[in-house]
């Protein structure tokens, strides 16, 4: 091959110094958007990054590997309880309450992926099911109420922020600060993610996805990855729970029935199966559709939610990642 | 300085000093003319009502709508000092979570000026901190719970109806009037609500609490029945029966009282007596005999079918509420707290920051056409129950009678 050839392939898309400064923009943005809006805007921004957590932590199970989990509720569940518990009954303080969520939930992943590896498919889906319909009667129960609450749930104080600070008249409240806390939280949980998923843990987890037999055949031991995908995957989501009883301050048994796990399967598809960077779109449909929905419709909001849900379905099959993707290849072909 | 000029010089400095007191007074004044929170112009005043339209308790969102006909009535004759009601009201299901969304979405992106008679022990008390933290009144609220008139720890937080402890007490002195030693079974729902009416029954028992007391069962509110606690309680040989269920369960628990051929003196809460949504549900003739306690008049009655103050209220139904049942009591509720709360703010004149629709809560000394006769609301800075007494009814097949004393100070 002549590597001096002096024909240059001129690159199509946008020249570099545009690109290094609209990624400048937007990452100011991020930095100055709670600034911007009004307090309760900057609570449902606080839930999309938590939300996009928990559906990343979907997504490791169900797009990376194929394993159909209809149960994240309950790991969302555990998670918030593990913090509202630590911070009200044991006096934690929040940011301590993430790493045992991450570990409570990581082992009851771990244990809910060993009767998984015999069922499969619809089975699977039933099976995890049953553990989301159980959870919010499982956390009423009566013997537990002492540390749970029961039915009332309990409730939280929202942390104070460590230090004064105000920008365009706006001063770093309480939903500030926990926005800038929850925006290295999911910065995090995406980097591990990302780092977790291009190697060989990864590739493994895809090629049990799509190969099963080939990759037992490869040498990748089923049954310990295939269980290793369950607790991780309900590791972000416990940690997104716990994350999210700080900033909404209340957990009560009935925040987390089996809708939610619905409701993180619909945000991974919309997102993108198999895709890190889907998880943040998926998190803003599943906050702000039902939302608009309302506005649209008072007496049938839930009506108008299946209808963009099913625009949404036709126009990207694949998620919203897909078609960023295909829009993205389409501008560098183009020449 | 001469005589005469310091004089002079004095006067002066009087006249000046009574002067500048005079404009900085009346500067005030001019001030004090107007004083808004969020939620109050000059136009309107915003509330935010939070009740269960659905869900396990949704017959109470019959007092929701009735609140929302109350203020059309109030805006059709000129609203309140010249400013019209702006009523949000929202569905929460019963359920504390939806409500802690709700009472979010109210505060901070409608910005209404209170938030009224929110329904419900649980719903309640997952917003009680949050509305006390953010300084917003929590007026007025829908439940009895005796927690809600403590004004030293929440200033923000006030209830309305007699609170549940206090009527707790009074069905046990009646009790031990009429029949000291009966034997009792209990059925309670499982939260505070059920709890706090227990812990008052047993306090007005004193100590023959324990030996009159046979059996205690509880329901969770999202159970679809009290079946299986009714034949519990009817096993156990109880003889008198206090019924601590929302009006759901009060109708199923009454039903199935009559179909198992269980007969006991029942003391039904009156969270529960509805005429129509329960009584009747329940199969008119099922609950003769059961015993609540009352504050309104009930709309059955037929001692106050006779009277003004009942013609008013049915013609306020028929014009502004027509598809209202006139023969439910949560209609002549939503009335008369709607009508509590229009005092407040007449009251309130022109200065509704949110500390002073608080203050005029705390001063409320009248009575209003559809309590019953001697009942009063009064509240004080360190008296947060504003209604707190009652009067005992029997059920006869076909309407509550009074009987008996007004209990309560």
């Amino acid at each position: 091959m002549t590597g001096t050839s002096a024909t240059v392939v001129p690159r199509a898309g946008l020249p570099k110094p545009v690109i290094l400064a609209l990624a400048l923009a937007g990452l100011a943005l991020i930095f100055i958007a709670p600034f911007l809006v009004k307090n309760y805007r900057v609570f449902q921004f606080n839930l999309v990054l938590i939300y996009a957590v928990a559906i990343l932590g979907l997504n490791i199970l169900t797009g990376y590997n194929g394993q159909i989990s209809l149960g994240h509720s309950a790991f969302y569940a555990i998670g918030a309880y593990c913090a509202a518990i630590l911070m009200d009954r044991y006096e934690w303080a929040y940011w301590a309450t993430i790493a045992p969520a991450a570990v409570i939930c990581f082992g009851v992943g771990a244990l809910m992926g060993f009767p998984a590896l015999r069922l499969g498919g619809h089975y699977l889906a039933l099976a995890t099911l049953a553990l989301a319909l159980a959870t919010p009667q499982l956390l009423k129960y009566k013997k537990i109420e002492g540390l749970t609450g029961g039915v009332q749930g309990i409730v939280l104080n929202k942390p104070d922020p460590p230090f004064t600070f105000e920008l365009f008249g706006s001063a770093l409240n309480q939903d500030r600060w926990l926005y800038f806390m929850s925006l290295a939280l999911t910065l995090v949980m995406f980097l591990i993610a990302w780092n977790l998923l291009r190697g060989r843990v990864g590739r493994a987890l895809i090629a049990i996805r799509d190969h099963p037999v080939a990759a037992a055949a490869m040498g990748v031991n089923l049954p310990v990855y295939k269980s290793l995908a369950f607790g991780v995957s309900a590791a972000f989501t416990g940690v997104a729970g716990a994350m999210g009883a700080v900033v909404v301050a209340f957990v009560a048994p009935d925040s987390f029935s089996s809708f939610l796990s619905i409701t993180f399967l619909v945000g991974v598809v919309v997102g993108g199966l198999g895709s890190i960077s889907g998880a943040i779109f998926g998190a803003v449909f599943i906050q702000f559709v039902p939302n608009i929905a309302d506005h649209i419709s008072k007496s049938a909001p839930w009506a108008i939610y299946g209808v963009f849900l099913i625009v949404f379905m036709y126009v990207m099959p694949g998620g919203v990642a897909a078609l960023a993707h295909k829009l993205l290849q389409r501008m560098k072909s183009a020449s | 300085m001469r005589q005469s000029q310091r004089r002079f010089l004095v006067k002066l400095g009087i006249v000046a000093t009574v002067a500048a007191i005079a404009a900085a007074g009346g500067g005030a004044a001019f001030a004090q003319a107007k004083k808004y929170d969020a939620g109050a112009n000059d136009r309107e005043i915003k509330i935010g009502h939070i009740g269960p339209y659905s869900g396990p308790a949704s017959a109470y969102g019959a007092i929701g709508k009735a609140i929302g006909a109350y203020f059309e009535k109030v805006n059709a004759e000129g609203g309140i000092n010249g400013r019209k009601i702006k009523y949000l009201t929202q569905d929460d299901g019963y359920n504390p979570a939806k409500t802690v969304e709700m009472t979010r979405k109210l505060v901070e992106e409608e910005e209404v000026l209170l938030v009224f008679n929110p329904l419900g022990t649980p719903p309640n008390s997952a917003i009680h901190k949050y509305m006390n933290q953010k300084k917003v009144p929590q007026l007025f609220v829908a439940t009895g719970a005796s927690k809600w008139g403590d004004p030293r720890n929440f200033p923000w937080t006030m209830g309305w109806q007699p609170n549940y402890f206090s009527e707790g007490r009074i069905y046990a002195s009646h009790l031990l009037e009429t029949k000291p030693n009966g034997r009792i079974g209990i059925l309670m729902q499982n939260d505070d609500y059920g709890k706090d009416y227990v812990n008052g029954f047993k306090a007005g028992l004193g100590d023959k609490a324990k030996s009159m007391i046979l059996s205690e069962v509880t329901y969770e509110v999202t159970d679809p029945t009290v079946d299986s606690q009714m034949v519990t309680l009817k096993a156990s040989g109880a003889d008198v029966f206090f019924n601590v269920t929302t009006p759901k369960f009060a109708a199923q628990a009454i039903r199935k009282a009559a179909e198992i051929g269980w007969n006991p003196v029942h003391y039904l809460n009156s969270v529960s007596n509805a005429a129509g949504s329960v009584m009747m549900a329940a199969g008119a003739q099922a609950g003769v005999g059961v015993i609540s306690a009352f504050y309104l008049k009930d709309p059955t009655d037929p001692q106050w079918q006779k009277s003004p103050e009942y013609a008013e209220w049915l013609a306020w139904m028929k014009k502004f509420h027509p598809q209202g049942d006139i023969k439910d009591n949560f209609n002549v509720y939503g009335y008369t707290v709607a009508q509590t709360l229009v005092q407040v703010l007449k009251q309130a004149g022109n200065d509704l920051t949110r500390a002073n629709v608080m203050r005029q809560a705390a001063s409320l000394d009248m009575t209003l056409p559809m309590l019953l006769p001697g009942v009063k609301i009064k509240t004080g800075p360190a008296d947060f129950f504003p209604i707190e007494q009652e009067q005992l009814a029997r059920w006869d097949g076909k309407t509550w009678v009074l009987f008996g004393k007004t209990y309560g100070q």
